[in-house]
């Protein structure tokens, strides 16, 4: 896996420094004082005005990695030479271990149908005096205990809107102490003062993807504020400790190779790919002071997101959730598995970007926050893998009468009215396997 | 079986066609037998001036109440809700309660107003109490943005002091009229960016009143950053919402319009200020269409016939800096919503809109018939809630979980929003 990650590693970073040669923009450089000012005045409206990006291109998008991930191979694994039906069709071929339904029914208890759930008990139709009111003051009970782990327990069951930004903060363990802010301003202070060539790519890519998208173009210009600062976060470094991933290196000019000239590029290690400031934009729904939505983001970031884009082995990572995804659809729905695969349409081919991008974008915002109350709460990203399937599942009928890929992919194309709780209650606990 | 409804239309909108055709129904001209007639503004105000003095049939229907512009117009729009508030006043009816500042408690919902030329000393006098405010001026007759300027000095209206003297008799008279509002400088804003609120409210009968909000609305932003500065007090792009003038604007986008669901705006309000303040503010948007409503019930009534009004409104918003409240002012009513659409998902709402504002109007696709008055069923709705049926209330003073308005006790007050999305609850 390490090796794997490494030679991916290798990939992206010699794309970014072609595409700097290519364009020759420095990786890195000081800005004049004029430019300074100027973008200081500009700082809450980065968006507009901006840089001519045409020529730049991100530097990958998730279907590159989903190349490298259906290439990983393991070379001590003996399988053996024939088929038999346990052969794992999907496109990953590597051995993780992923849990089945009944493991999956006993990690998942509280999302069971005897459990109440927001996303479900709390529809129009259900008096609230059933489950919502009780929930709500249990939840305001947690939070005036300010008790982390209580927060976690209580959010499986999905958090009030009104209580979820401070549950949020209290599970991610974020207060918005005046060193925080500090750092936050120094971070600021950085930006202003150097450009780096990843700013310009994550330019690009809010305007690709935030900006165009009915729910989250309005906060623009809080993930210019937001990401431009993130990449100069050193403290995200710490990360690496249990990240497969390194950081990407660069060189001090003409010093390549020497260890002493070696500094970390981006400063935080991170180099956004398309689509990466959709791991942002809901967060903006709930926070709007910009301090403390970075400390959510970032903490967010470095215990969650990372895993949707190194190849590690985690049980969270994207290999692993990629393997269950394939999984479940190949053992609880064999028959729409089969056919998909028949007519070229390998599930995960459509499944992979929402679980790169934790299904932002393409949810509505409060079905995701739904959905990521239950990550916070089960501390895993395992059911990302689950929703997905359990989309498939949904649409089963007209995805079995498809007949090319491009089809599958209409199917599939717009999930913005599906209501996620309900989905993966009946994949879960209401499936007949 | 009755036969077919006939239609007519003088307004050339796919969103309207499709739904009459989808509905079997038969396109006629205006001058043969029609039972439905989906007029332009201009088109009502022709048919039932006072000199035609058409009358409706009792099988006809129109899409506008006849006096609609009691509302619809920003002059008579204020002039009605200052003579509804003094009238209540004069009744001694709670609702016209004010505080120790002489301000209404309950209707203060429209920005201090006047008329020009007419109340220009008025106005004059106003200004001058406190030199540092914006004010924002209005022509009465026109829509989408067009005219409309904003001042902070006296002399940027000097054109409307009625003994300017530039006029003589004959200019004066069709000098254009024009309101002119206290700016509303510190409003709500979102991503830094002003916004308004676009709501649908069916009105089918005013007596008694009767009306159904669209679930449905939307938020429309600018595309540049607010900024109260009086060196931007001339960029429209800054301060007007009006898809009209934002889509020349450099940074428009249309796939989304630069427009937010109203569902949005609760998740948004509700994330981040809490349950209440966001109850509280669409119980006052609610409470604030109603009053504006009943305001023009008197003389909008008058002559009406069997025809319903499906209007819009805007709202402009409000923050104090003290308190965390939010607080909505109405600023105008559409008489027709806008048949363009300018992305996509607009045009699947309007065509939804009308569709189920044909199913209340016309139910069951039956010929009109103008005896027939009973509420619809639930199920005809659609998106529509029931904002207000004066009926259902007064017969049901009792039932405090009804989810419809109910008449006013002796108290006068208004209980907070229950939490849901329902319609208020007043008690």
């Amino acid at each position: 896996m390490r090796k794997a990650q490494g030679s991916w590693e290798k990939r992206i970073l010699k794309s970014l420094n072609s595409m700097c040669t290519e364009l020759s923009i420095p990786l890195a450089r000081k800005r004049p004082v004029g430019e300074q000012k100027e973008l200081l005045n500009k700082w809450n409206e980065m968006g507009t005005d901006e840089p001519d990006l045409s020529l730049f291109r991100p530097v990958y998008a998730p279907k590159d990695f989903l190349e490298v991930l259906i290439n990983l191979r393991n070379p001590n694994y003996e399988n053996g030479d024939s088929l038999s039906f346990r052969t794992h069709l999907g496109l990953i071929q590597v051995p993780l271990k992923v849990k089945d339904i009944p493991e999956l029914k006993e990690f998942f208890v509280e999302l069971g149908l005897t459990t109440g759930q927001l996303g479900i008990d709390d529809s129009t139709q259900v008096p609230p005096e059933l489950f919502e009111n009780e929930h709500v003051r249990i939840g305001q009970k947690v939070l005036a205990e300010q008790d982390g782990a209580a927060a976690q327990q209580y959010i499986r069951q999905g958090s009030p809107t009104a209580l979820r930004a401070d549950l949020w903060a209290l599970i991610l363990n974020i207060s918005s102490q005046p060193e925080d802010i500090l750092y936050y301003e120094q971070l600021k202070t950085n930006v202003i003062q150097h450009d780096l060539l990843v700013d310009s790519l994550i330019y690009k890519d809010v305007k690709l993807t935030a900006s165009n998208d009915d729910y989250y173009f309005v906060f623009e210009d809080y993930l210019y504020q937001v990401l431009l600062c993130f990449s100069r976060d050193t403290s995200v470094l710490g990360h690496f400790a249990y990240n497969s991933a390194s950081p990407p290196k660069s060189y001090i000019r003409g010093k390549l190779g020497l260890e002493e000239y070696a500094v970390f590029y981006p400063p935080n290690g991170v180099i956004p790919f398309h689509g990466f400031s959709m791991y942002v934009a809901p967060l903006c729904f709930l926070y709007h002071e910009p301090s403390k939505l970075y400390q959510i983001f970032r903490e967010m970031y470095v215990r969650f997101f990372f895993r949707l884009h190194s190849i590690s082995s985690h049980p969270s990572g994207i290999v692993s959730l990629c393997l269950l995804f394939e999984t479940l659809l190949q053992t609880y729905l064999p028959q729409l598995f089969y056919h998909l695969r028949e007519i070229g349409a390998q599930p995960l081919r459509i499944s992979f970007k929402w679980m790169v991008r934790a299904f932002s974008g393409y949810l509505a915002t409060d079905q995701l926050l739904l959905l990521w109350d239950r990550i916070l709460g089960y501390n895993s990203l395992e059911i990302l893998a689950v929703l997905a399937a359990a989309v498939f599942a949904f649409r089963a009928v007209n995805l079995m009468e498809v007949t090319s890929l491009a089809a599958a992919e209409a199917v599939l194309a717009d999930l913005s009215t599906l209501k996620v709780m309900p989905l993966l209650q009946i994949f879960l606990f209401a499936t007949v396997t | 079986m009755a036969g077919k409804v006939k239609w007519v239309t003088d307004i050339e909108k796919s969103v309207l066609i499709n739904n009459f055709e989808k509905r079997g129904w038969i396109q006629v001209t205006e001058n043969e037998d029609w039972n439905f007639y989906w007029m332009s503004v201009q088109t009502i105000r022709n048919v039932f001036s006072v000199e035609t003095g058409y009358r409706l049939s009792d099988d006809q229907i129109v899409n506008h109440f006849p006096n609609h512009y009691e509302l619809t117009r920003k002059d008579l729009m204020v002039k009605n809700i200052k003579r509804y508030r003094k009238e209540l006043e004069k009744e001694g009816s709670p609702l016209a309660e004010k505080d120790e500042n002489g301000k209404y408690l309950y209707l203060d919902f429209v920005p201090v107003t006047y008329m020009l030329p007419a109340d220009y000393n008025l106005f004059v006098e106003e200004f001058r109490k406190s030199p540092s405010s914006t004010w924002i001026m209005k022509p009465c007759g026109k829509a989408q943005g067009k005219g409309i300027f904003l001042i902070n000095k006296l002399s940027q209206i000097k054109k409307w002091s009625r003994d300017s003297k530039t006029s003589s008799f004959v200019t004066q008279s069709t000098k254009e009229a024009y309101v002119i509002s206290l700016y509303i400088n510190n409003p709500l804003l979102i991503g830094g960016r002003k916004f308004d609120l676009r709501l649908y409210v069916l009105v089918s009968t005013y007596r008694p009143l009767r009306c159904y909000m669209y679930k449905l609305g939307f938020c429309r932003f600018c595309t540049v950053k607010y900024t109260p500065s009086t060196s931007e007090l001339d960029n429209m792009f800054v301060h007007l919402t009006n898809v009209a003038i934002q889509k020349h604007g450099e940074d428009y986008n249309h796939i989304h319009g630069g427009k937010w669901t109203v569902s949005n705006l609760r998740l948004y309000l509700e994330s981040t200020r809490g349950k209440e303040v966001t109850g509280k503010l669409f119980d006052e948007i609610h409470w604030i269409i109603v009053q504006s409503l009943k305001a023009v019930a008197v003389s909008a009534w008058r002559g009406a016939e069997l025809g319903w009004g499906l209007g819009r409104g805007s709202f402009g918003e409000v923050v104090g800096p003290a308190s965390s409240w939010v607080l909505p002012r109405a600023c105008q009513v559409n008489a027709s919503p806008s048949l363009t659409s300018s992305t996509a998902n607009d045009r699947i709402l309007k065509y939804n809109l009308i569709n189920d504002t044909l199913n209340i109007a016309v139910p069951n696709g039956e010929i009109p018939d103008c005896k027939w008055n009973k509420s619809p069923p639930k199920e005809v709705l659609g998106n529509y809630e029931i904002l207000y049926d004066e009926e259902l209330a007064q017969g049901d003073g009792a039932d405090l979980r009804s989810r419809q308005g109910q008449s006013l006790g002796p108290k006068g007050g208004r209980s907070r929003d229950s939490g849901r999305t329902v319609l208020t609850t007043w008690k």
